[in-house]
């Protein structure tokens, strides 16, 4: 499908777009969105590469977690397309997409209380058919890696809110995902997991080549984690680019904040523009 | 008959009627579907024997089995598959007139009158006499139940496959989005369903010895009292309900004075209905269970 034009206010600056290989892409064209007749994504378009992180920001209702469900076949779209390594996975259903290399996690965790952590885990490899062994040596390693090894029998509702968001993730990761789709992992996590997390994704991103989208309202940490930032608001494309283009975007600015900010520095400075920067820099 | 006597039999009617229960548990926990027309796969099966009475019991029994087993996934296909996202309610609404077109075709086919099916009737015989009178036919019940409900725990806690039914049967939805192939984890609990109403078909024939039209709904309307009595939404609740509702059958059935036997059913059920309404959540539900059960 054409890809339709951009709005006339969008600008794009970022990396350099090179001849891109369908193969390594995940690529949203033209998708809108529809709930009972709302356009909750209208018209929007982007796409991921293997090995490269990129943000999804906006305000509350901007429609990211809807981008993310009509990616990953949560969310049917009603117009433009969606490919996946050059393939049309538009209309298939969500598990056939996740067999293809698509993997997420929900911003509720959504994982299965009867089944213990470990169990969750596991899940993740064996549904998209690796062994049974395969899974458990995946499931160990992972387990180790997020210091979840002395919890991995107990059910989810027995874990931390924090631990619950690391089953969550490894459970995406564990499938080896050609592209993978995060959906708030760092909500409620302490400031001092984030480091951890932001490890697992690197190393999703480099060890497995994987494709990452990334959605939190903790902005800063969505910065700091990616290559490129799409801004969405009011469901459609606002901006995309690299993280410093979009901290001293107007638009951007002004979605988050209704205005722009006299003091421009103070409220989304890069880290290292000034002091006050990361911590405002945050969805109201 | 001795107390002993009575209780075994009791458990052996309540591991039957577990048998049933867990064809019902398991469907609903997959799919959220009520299945009643299982009581017709069993009727089918059980006019099966009849028709094969000729060939080797052995080549009958494995032929029930399929018939069974396909019997089911034609159900799956034909009924359960247009009724995806459909309430409980409307299916079992749905599978309730399926089991009567059913039966009203059963009455075509073979008529009024009962079929004689004398396979396997040494299993009547009795393993000890006097006062126990317990048959082979009842410790069959109870091992044959006790090996399929083993066999299907272990499937479910033991296997990769069972890993997969757990997690659609909690979430179906993120089942799906974490890649599980819900129509093979679907068509494995049909599968499952088949096998276990032709062993519900085999054990039947052999006690009572006449397929009736009758058969298939007589004994679904019983077990899914008990489903509901045990838990809906818990298989394993759901199959102790069917059992414990077998198991008063039995007992009502054994106590009673002979002139009185006709009030078995309606004193099940009035046990049920006290049941309920002393603890709505049902029997074995967990204290702060919802009451909604379908």
């Amino acid at each position: 499908m054409a890809q339709e034009p951009r709005d006339a206010a969008l600008e794009v600056i970022g990396p350099e777009e090179p001849e891109e290989d369908p193969a390594r892409l995940l690529a949203c064209r033209a998708v809108t969105v529809t709930y009972a007749g709302l356009r909750a994504v209208s018209s929007v378009t982007f796409s991921v590469r293997r090995g490269e992180v990129v943000g999804l920001i906006g305000p509350n209702g901007a429609g990211k977690t809807t981008l993310v469900n009509a990616m990953s076949g949560f969310a049917p779209i009603s117009e433009g397309s969606i490919t996946l390594g050059g393939a049309e996975i538009s209309h298939l259903p969500p598990e056939r997409r996740a067999h293809r290399g698509l993997a997420r996690t929900f911003q509720h965790g959504r994982l299965f209380m009867d089944l213990s952590a470990r169990e969750n885990i596991e899940l993740g490899a064996l549904a998209v058919g690796c062994s049974a062994r395969e899974a458990r040596r995946r499931t160990d390693a992972l387990l180790e890696e997020t210091g979840l090894l002395s919890l991995a029998a107990r059910p989810p509702a027995e874990l931390s809110h924090g631990d619950q968001q690391r089953v969550s993730v490894a459970r995406a990761v564990v499938a080896g995902p050609a592209f993978l789709l995060l959906d708030e992992p760092a909500a409620g996590l302490p400031a001092e997991s984030l480091a951890e997390l932001r490890a697992l994704v690197e190393q999703t991103r480099v060890g497995r080549d994987a494709g990452v989208v990334v959605i939190d309202h903790n902005v800063e940490f969505v910065l700091d984690l990616s290559d490129r930032v799409v801004v969405l608001d009011h469901g459609q494309l606002l901006a995309e680019g690299t993280p410093s283009y979009v901290r001293h975007h107007e638009e951007v600015l002004a979605a988050y904040f209704g205005s722009v900010p006299s003091t421009r520095s103070a409220s989304a400075a890069p880290p290292g523009d000034g002091d006050a920067a990361s911590g405002t820099a945050k969805a109201p | 008959m001795t107390v002993v006597g009575y209780l075994v039999n009791a458990i052996s009617l309540g591991a039957l009627y577990a048998l049933i229960a867990v064809s019902v548990g398991l469907v609903f926990a997959v799919l959220r579907q009520i299945n009643l027309a299982q009581g017709e796969v069993m009727a089918f099966g059980a006019y099966s024997l009849w028709l094969m009475r000729s060939l080797p019991i052995w080549l009958a029994i494995v032929l029930c089995f399929a018939i069974c087993i396909a019997g089911s996934l034609v159900l799956q296909v034909a009924v359960f598959r247009p009724l995806r996202g459909a309430s409980a309610l409307a299916t079992l609404i749905v599978t309730f007139g399926v089991s009567y077109g059913l039966e009203a075709l059963w009455l075509v086919v073979f008529g009024p009158n009962g079929k004689p099916v004398s396979m396997l009737i040494r299993l009547n015989n009795t393993v000890i006499g006097g006062a126990i009178a317990l048959r082979w036919i009842t410790i069959v019940d109870i091992g044959a139940a006790a090996l399929l409900l083993g066999g299907l725990y272990a499937l479910l806690f033991r296997s990769s496959l069972g890993l997969r039914m757990r997690a659609v049967a909690e979430d179906f939805s993120t089942a799906r989005i974490v890649g599980v192939r819900i129509e093979r984890v679907v068509t494995v609990a049909f599968v499952l369903c088949g096998a276990s109403a032709a062993v519900v078909a085999v054990l039947e024939t052999v006690q009572t010895p006449l397929v009736t039209t009758t058969l298939g709904l007589s004994l679904i309307v019983v077990a899914l009292v008990g489903v509901v009595l045990g838990g809906l939404d818990h298989l394993g609740r759901a199959t102790a309900g069917g059992f414990i509702v077998g198991f008063v059958n039995s007992l009502l059935g054994s106590i009673l004075p002979e002139q009185q036997l006709v009030f078995v059913t309606s004193l099940t059920f009035l046990f049920v209905v006290i049941v309920l309404v002393v603890r709505p959540a049902g029997l074995l539900a967990p204290r702060g269970v919802g009451v909604e059960r379908v």
